[in-house]
């Protein structure tokens, strides 16, 4: 019956990689990081990169912003134009080369520098080692400031409800809910409604939006009905990608309620020039 | 009702996944049968998997599988000596036409009239049913959820519960309208009725079929989960048994099948353990009263070996066929199993598939997926199906005669060479810093010409809106040249 099998090799079955330990966060506070915008971030949430600018400077932390970063890749890769997205990925590793910590707004790009660029350069030894160099100090915004910048708020903002929406891939690969729930908690007057499968998918998933839109149109149907459900004023969420499907969504149906990226909202929230406004 | 039996099931075609998906996501009906059934299903499991015990569970549940793939063939050999000397016939089939001559030789040589089925998601890969009554054979489904949708011509929605997608009512209806049954909502009551029909089906029948769990290298022992019974009566009762399964369902120990058969019901329907759990050793020995004269072991391929060259796609093969990763899909929860159009639905069929019936007659499945995460994050045995999925795009979109070590059969269905040139344009926007510029700018600078319809986004959505300027721009006001360097 083996004969099927004579050209595979036994060695070729793959393990699990081993539970990933808690992350070790720098003690101190660097002096200087990169930020990397997003594609999503930079034509349609810039205020969003620029409030996260201001909240790392406020940190007392240098930001870098290299002008010739564009897109992290992740669309590319996860249609399967795997060529193409080594093409972007490469692009963007050589700008990012001095050992500053990379802070991302924007959990799932976040993870595609930490977790799949590794696997993109696997056959390239000189750009694995600074593909792993990169992945190991890429940090989600959120998860900087508050494991790393270790942020001491005073909320400023009227009492207010909010949703939050953390993208699959933040969740699953950052860690990044936790995180958000943790820095929202910091905030008095912040009050965090859950809703209804708040794990689940809002149906954005890169291409696969416009690839099966009538699915994606039920998963984002449903969740704009769950945020509607929990009774909060505003949603919050720390990834371009789901903020433009649910908000967008939420306009196309008139339904919902004022949505906006995290950066924004914690700037808004911590900083008293910006609440009066 | 013998009549129903005999009027081959509908089945969709897989290519048309996304035309099924249409019709099962206006079905309110179908939408709140399955939300609530794969609601309660992942609260069941959760209660019973602490995340302390779950984690190191699973791991191990990966081990032992990953070290029964490892040594596969070997392992195939062991099972069938023992087996043989168990007194267990052992038939090998590379397809599942010649599953089905085995089973109909044996069927033949028995004269067999009726076949009594446990379930068994490799006899529907082998489409059993059809291959048995073609030549005047009953064969019966004896587990309820299969016995529902055999009454109403239908193929299993979902590997565990193949009746998962219908609620009381509607089996109720089907119950009244076949079987002449009173028209009963009590759910007790209808499985009663289920339960006395077949009673006597499970006496008259010639032979019984069975599916396989977990067969064990070093005992020759073939392990199968139920709870209704119906299994255990299919493979004692009648006077031939004739299991059926994947090459892949292998373990080396019987000391392997505790972590895996904890991890199977549990993540299966939240149960510590099945009713029953039968371990099947052989046919009736001379000193012994009952069980069957024959039986039969069929160990199908049926594609599974293209998985096994390809250490990634390997993984595949873990499976213990338990269905989390289905009833954690946001994706299956909405269009249900039928929408699939192949035996294996969900994100574990998007993965088993394409080996199975090739890429070409699944060419949608492995897109019908966010890679939200939710069935990596949940299988018990560790498949990296989202990363499983994103291979299979890939080998989706490679050109049909591009090189390959193992080519996948149906390679490149996707393959579209406008598609191809419109990411290759994304990478010159995206590694040209200035052309990017320019681009950036138009977008911003032309935001109120948006179009009011864009494709498939505006299907959902309002029209996309630019900012009236890009981050790289304030980020150019705001920081210092210094800072916006490359740094290299």
């Amino acid at each position: 019956m083996s004969e099927m099998f004579f050209d595979a090799a036994p060695n070729a079955t793959r393990v699990a990689p081993a539970r990933p330990l808690p992350r070790d966060y720098p003690a101190t506070k660097p002096g200087d990081v990169y930020l990397f915008g997003t594609c999503v971030v930079d034509l349609f949430y810039p205020e969003a990169g620029l409030d996260a600018i201001r909240l790392l400077e406020r940190e007392g932390v240098r930001v870098h912003f290299p002008d010739q970063q564009s897109c992290c890749g992740q669309p590319a890769y996860t249609s399967g134009y795997t060529d193409e997205a080594r093409a972007v990925a490469r692009a963007q590793l050589a700008l990012f080369e001095r050992d500053y910590p990379l802070v991302v707004p924007s959990g799932s790009c976040a993870g595609m520098f930490r977790h799949h660029y590794p696997a993109l350069f696997a056959d390239d030894p000189v750009l694995l080692a600074r593909a792993q160099a990169l992945a190991e100090r890429t940090f989600e915004l959120a998860e900087f400031l508050l494991e790393v910048c270790r942020v001491q708020w005073r909320d400023q903002g009227p009492p207010v409800a909010v949703a939050l929406h953390t993208s699959c891939s933040a969740r699953r690969e950052m860690n990044t809910h936790l995180h958000v729930r943790a820095l929202l908690d910091r905030l008095d007057n912040v009050e965090r409604r859950e809703h209804d499968h708040e794990s689940e998918c809002c149906g954005f998933g890169g291409t696969f939006c416009v690839r099966m839109p009538e699915i994606s149109g039920a998963m984002v149907a449903n969740k704009v009905e769950s945020l509607e459900r929990s009774g909060a004023a505003r949603m919050v969420t720390a990834d371009g990608g789901c903020l433009m499907n649910i908000s967008g969504a939420m306009e196309k149906r008139a339904a919902g309620m004022p949505s906006e990226h995290l950066a924004s909202f914690l700037w808004r929230r911590t900083n008293p020039a910006a609440v009066s406004q | 009702m013998n009549q129903a039996a005999r009027i081959p099931a509908v089945e969709l075609s897989s290519r048309q996944l996304k035309a099924n998906a249409h019709e099962a996501l206006n079905d309110a009906q179908l939408r709140t049968n399955m939300r609530t059934a794969m609601d309660s299903l992942i609260a069941k499991r959760l209660a019973v998997m602490p995340e302390a015990e779950r984690e190191p569970l699973r791991e191990l549940g990966n081990h032992v599988r990953a070290r029964a793939l490892s040594k596969l063939p070997e392992l195939l050999e062991r099972l069938e000596a023992r087996l043989t000397a168990n007194g267990v016939q052992v038939h090998w089939a590379e397809t599942v036409e010649e599953a089905n001559a085995v089973v109909l030789d044996i069927a033949r040589r028995r004269r067999a009239r009726a076949v009594i089925k446990g379930k068994s998601m490799v006899s529907e890969e082998m489409e059993m049913n059809e291959a048995l009554e073609a030549e005047g054979i009953e064969s019966l489904e004896s587990d309820m959820g299969e016995y529902i949708i055999q009454l109403d011509h239908e193929k299993p929605t979902h590997i565990i519960m193949p009746a998962i997608h219908k609620n009381a009512r509607q089996v109720a209806k089907l119950f009244e309208q076949h079987l002449g049954e009173p028209y009963t909502e009590d759910v007790d009551e209808l499985i009663q009725t289920g339960r006395r029909v077949l009673r006597k089906k499970f006496l008259d029948a010639d032979i019984g079929v069975s599916g396989v769990n977990f067969a064990i290298a070093e005992t020759g022992t073939l392990l199968l989960v139920e709870n209704e019974g119906n299994g255990r009566m299919s493979t004692t009762v009648p006077p031939v048994h004739i299991a059926v399964t994947g090459i892949e369902k292998v373990v080396e120990n019987l000391r392997d099948v505790v972590p895996l058969l904890s991890l199977l019901t549990r993540s299966a329907l939240g149960q510590p353990i099945t009713t029953y759990v039968n371990m099947i050793s052989g046919p009736r020995k001379a000193e012994e009263r009952d069980g069957p004269e024959e039986v039969h072991l069929v160990l199908l391929d049926n594609g599974r070996s293209q998985a096994f060259m390809d250490a990634e796609l390997r993984q595949t093969l873990n499976c213990i066929r338990c269905g989390a990763c289905m009833n954690h899909c946001p994706v299956y929860t909405r269009i249900g199993g039928r929408a699939y159009g192949t035996v294996y639905p969900g994100p574990i069929g998007a993965i088993i598939s394409p080996h199975l019936v090739g890429l070409e007659n699944a060419p949608d499945h492995p897109s019908a997926s966010s890679l939200c995460g939710a069935c990596g994050e949940v299988c018990p045995v560790k498949i990296p199906i989202p990363d499983i999925l994103r291979r299979l795009r890939e080998e989706n979109v490679k050109p049909p005669a591009a090189a390959s070590a193992h080519p996948l059969r149906g390679q490149g269905s996707k393959y579209s060479p406008g598609e191809r040139s419109l990411w290759r344009m994304w990478v010159r926007l995206y590694t040209s810093p200035r052309l990017y510029r320019a681009f950036s700018f138009a977008l911003t600078r032309l935001r109120r010409l948006t179009p009011a319809r864009l494709g498939p986004w505006t299907l959902n959505h309002a029209p996309p809106r630019p900012a009236s300027r890009s981050l790289h721009e304030l980020a150019r006001e705001h920081l210092d040249h210094d800072r916006r360097g490359a740094d290299r």
